[in-house]
């Protein structure tokens, strides 16, 4: 028996490990198909599933039960069989569904991209961009919460929360005293910490990356910039307590703010402590390397240029290379 | 008179006492499976004897028990579900606060077939008399020598443990009962792993409804196959049906599976009829997530035959002129009552209920609510109807546990089935304040309909 399984998702066959997730399959796959994830976190034992935003139709279970799964399953938490069939895109069921969903993570969120730090790099934005409608059906007052600081340098502003519990994986996974939960149910729940304690920790603003909304934000950042306006450099440092890789948002020659480095889907790459996050905001600190990779398709991007690359899957299959002729002559061209 | 099989002494004065219970023959069944009968045989006369689910999916108990997973050197343990919630179900409550031992040797037959030391009870926390009725009864039976150590000398241990929730109706779910049980926040767990695979401390578990395990006890005293002769089909057994709502003689009944509908409500031996010699409006036939159903279609299936209190013959027809049988909770509605406001307060308790942890029930149940609330007030709109259907359709199916499901059917069917009554408050948004929609077009304000059918 081989120890890879295979499976294909919206026509895409792929092998992958056992064990694999169908998320983690079609993001080996790339693209388009990738269902998105908003609390699904790679480096956090036991997140995903409760957002339900990356909902497939598993068409076909396997190549032993071929029976297709009776209801949608959250990819991030199914794992794959030999020879199961999924369906993302394709299927106007789970687009339906995932719409769905969309809108009922946004009639409780306020909605207010304007004033609010995340813009430009918010999943729930680009999940609303994608899937939202274009008015809200939700006539009701939302919940309201009042403002929390978490510590001196993280704002909790708890209206914003989609309840996706990364900061709660966070606060439990990195950190070893955990004083951070949820509070009360239903959709009164709130993200909060011990009695306002305040979260002292070395990691603790890991919290700040792994937020997908504008809950948490850093303190010491807040209204200082857009991000589009901000260039992204990487940069890395001598740190005693983390591997001091950390990408450095630059507004001219100042450092307005330090994160982790991010990967496609918005997980980082490594978690920093807090000395590297808050502390070191002086191009002297740090050892630049070079631009950050920044997806063409994100507002951050804009006059930034990079030369768009077929997906990994297409490099290696002169199948479907031949298939996406057209689309590849001409991102050659640019 | 059909036979009981749970209720049978249920009058004999003193049945809460151990000495009383087992002069009526009381532990025979712990005596008998410890015994003379191997776990694995234990689990195959459950099986035989096609005994379903009692807290409302169905799921037949034998097979749950044989899915458990055998590792070596790994504790195994079985979960009692006492935290019932469902509004229009008390039947457990009223087993454990009158024969609490019925439950517990079900526990210790049930343990022993499953190869569990320890076992739990989790009831509801707002049950604390029922608590200390099973507390008192756990020690009588220690005394007695049926719990702890070696019981009755056949080397077998089992400590049961009677453990309180918070009162959370989530907490009915099972793995959210289990993480409950663990002290953690009560969340449904994401399935797979199953708790017959991973449970309770990671170990594998069985969680049973109160009624499932104690419906052992006569299967092991008269054999699976005995068990199996009542009923109907593939609803074997006697059910436990906390009837409420507009009904001459509410109250719990032990009733065979496969009993007509129309009997239940009117015979005497049942329900007596609706009360006030009104008219039957609707029915929710099995606690309040299933499916509302108007009279006729409780009374008859779509194709005209009729309808019998079995977990077939109620779901016939699916959702849309079928229910569930659920966990037993019949509450009929006369024509004086109002549908709207009834699924408001369905979708009130939802929205109260729902753990928040994955978006669609979380902010759906709310939206629901906050529309029925609007509706109901003389405040809606037509659109608003249409609005609900599709968002009860995006709860539907998309979330971690049926709780979703739970809350999005009552609204779905009773739109459905009851469409003119909802359009008759957007209409009448004043006159919907003061009368119902029954009084304001064909019921009789004085208490002089006639039974339609009575026998």
């Amino acid at each position: 028996m081989s120890d890879k399984v295979k499976v294909t998702i919206d026509g895409i066959t792929v092998e992958v490990a056992p064990g694999t997730t169908i998320l983690n399959a079609a993001r080996q796959i790339g693209g388009d198909i990738v269902p998105p994830a908003m609390c699904y976190y790679s480096k956090l034992e036991g997140s995903g599933g409760k957002c339900r935003t990356c909902i497939v139709k598993v068409s076909k279970g396997s190549e032993k039960d071929p029976r297709p799964m009776p209801k949608l399953v959250a990819s991030c938490r199914t794992t794959v069989m030999d020879g199961m069939e999924v369906q993302n895109i394709t299927s106007p069921e789970v687009i339906e569904a995932r719409s769905g969903v969309v809108e009922m993570l946004l009639i409780n969120h306020p909605l207010d991209c304007p004033v609010c730090d995340q813009a430009g790099e918010c999943d729930l934005q680009n999940l609303g961009y994608e899937h939202g409608l274009q008015k809200t059906r939700y006539e009701f007052e939302r919940r309201t919460f009042e403002r929390i600081d978490i510590g001196d340098k993280i704002q909790l502003h708890m209206n914003r929360c989609i309840l996706c519990y990364r900061c709660v994986f966070t606060a439990d996974q990195i950190t070893n005293k955990r004083v951070h939960g949820i509070l009360n149910r239903g959709d009164h729940s709130e993200i909060s910490t011990y009695i306002q304690t305040a979260v002292d920790n070395d990691f603790s603003g890991n919290v700040i990356d792994v937020c997908p909304v504008g809950a948490l934000t850093d303190k010491t950042f807040r209204f200082k910039n857009r991000v589009w306006f901000t260039k992204p450099i990487d940069a890395h440092r001598d740190c005693p307590t983390c591997s001091g890789k950390v990408t450095l948002w630059y507004k001219g020659e100042d450092v307005l703010r330090v994160t982790a480095r991010k990967d496609i889907y918005g997980e980082v790459e490594e978690f920093i402590c807090n000395t590297c996050r808050f502390d070191k905001k002086k191009t002297a600190d740090w050892v630049i390397e070079h631009p950050t990779h920044i997806s063409d398709t994100s507002v951050i991007a804009s006059n930034h240029y990079e030369t768009l690359k077929p997906l990994p899957v297409i490099q290696n299959n002169p199948q479907l290379q031949q298939a996406n002729k057209v689309e590849l002559e001409k991102t050659t061209k640019f | 008179m059909a036979r009981k099989l749970l209720l049978e002494h249920i009058n004999v004065p003193g049945i809460n006492t151990f000495d009383v219970y087992r002069q009526k023959g009381g532990y025979r069944a712990v005596e008998k499976a410890l015994k003379t009968l191997t776990p694995d045989e234990v689990v195959e006369e459950v099986k035989k004897s096609g005994l379903r689910g009692r807290g409302g999916a169905g799921f037949p108990t034998g097979m749950k028990w044989s899915f458990l997973a055998k590792p070596e050197g790994v504790a195994r343990y079985l979960v009692c579900n006492a935290d019932e919630s469902e509004p229009g179900t008390f039947k457990d409550r009223y087993l454990m606060t009158h024969i609490p031992h019925a439950l517990i040797e079900g526990m210790i037959v049930s343990s022993f077939a499953l190869g569990a030391n320890t076992s739990y009870i989790y009831v509801r926390g707002e049950m604390m008399p029922q608590i200390r009725i099973l507390e008192k009864a756990i020690a009588e039976a220690k005394n007695a020598g049926f719990l702890g150590k070696n019981i009755l000398g056949t080397g077998y241990d089992l400590e049961l443990y009677v453990q309180p929730g918070g009162g959370a109706y989530i907490c009915g779910e099972e793995t959210a009962l289990l993480e409950s049980l663990e002290g953690k926040r009560g969340n449904p767990r994401i399935k797979p792993p199953f708790p017959a695979i991973a449970g309770l401390y990671g170990c594998p578990t069985v969680v049973n409804n109160v009624e499932s395990i104690a419906a052992t006890v006569p299967i092991i005293n008269d054999g699976g196959d005995e068990y199996a002769k009542i009923g109907i089909g593939r609803s074997t057994g006697t059910k436990l049906i906390s009837a409420s709502g507009n009904l001459v003689r509410p109250g719990v009944y032990e009733i065979d599976l496969g009993l007509p509908v129309e009997e239940f409500i009117y015979s005497d031996e049942y329900c007596g009829g609706i009360a006030n010699g009104k008219r039957l409006k609707a029915t929710v036939a099995g606690g309040s997530s299933v499916p509302i159903l108007p009279a006729n279609l409780t009374l008859k299936l779509a194709n005209g035959e009729p309808r019998l209190m079995s977990y077939e013959s109620l779901s016939d027809g699916g959702f849309a002129t079928g229910s569930m049988m659920g966990s037993g909770g019949f509450i009929a509605f006369d024509e004086d009552q109002c549908i709207v406001r009834n699924t408001w307060n369905f979708s009130r308790f939802y929205h109260h209920e729902s753990c928040g942890q994955c978006s669609p029930c979380r902010e759906g149940t709310g939206w629901m609510e906050k529309v029925l609330h609007r509706i109901e007030y003389g405040h809606g709109k037509m659109s608003d109807i249409d609005l609900l259907v599709d968002v009860s359709k995006k709860i539907e199916g998309n979330t971690i546990c049926p709780l979703g499901d739970a809350a999005a059917w009552p609204v779905a069917s009773a739109i459905r089935h009851f469409r003119d009554e909802f359009e008759w408050h957007v209409k009448e948004p004043i006159k919907c304040l003061d009368t119902n929609y029954g009084l304001a077009n064909y019921a009789q304000p004085i208490a002089k309909a006639e039974v339609t059918t009575g026998n």
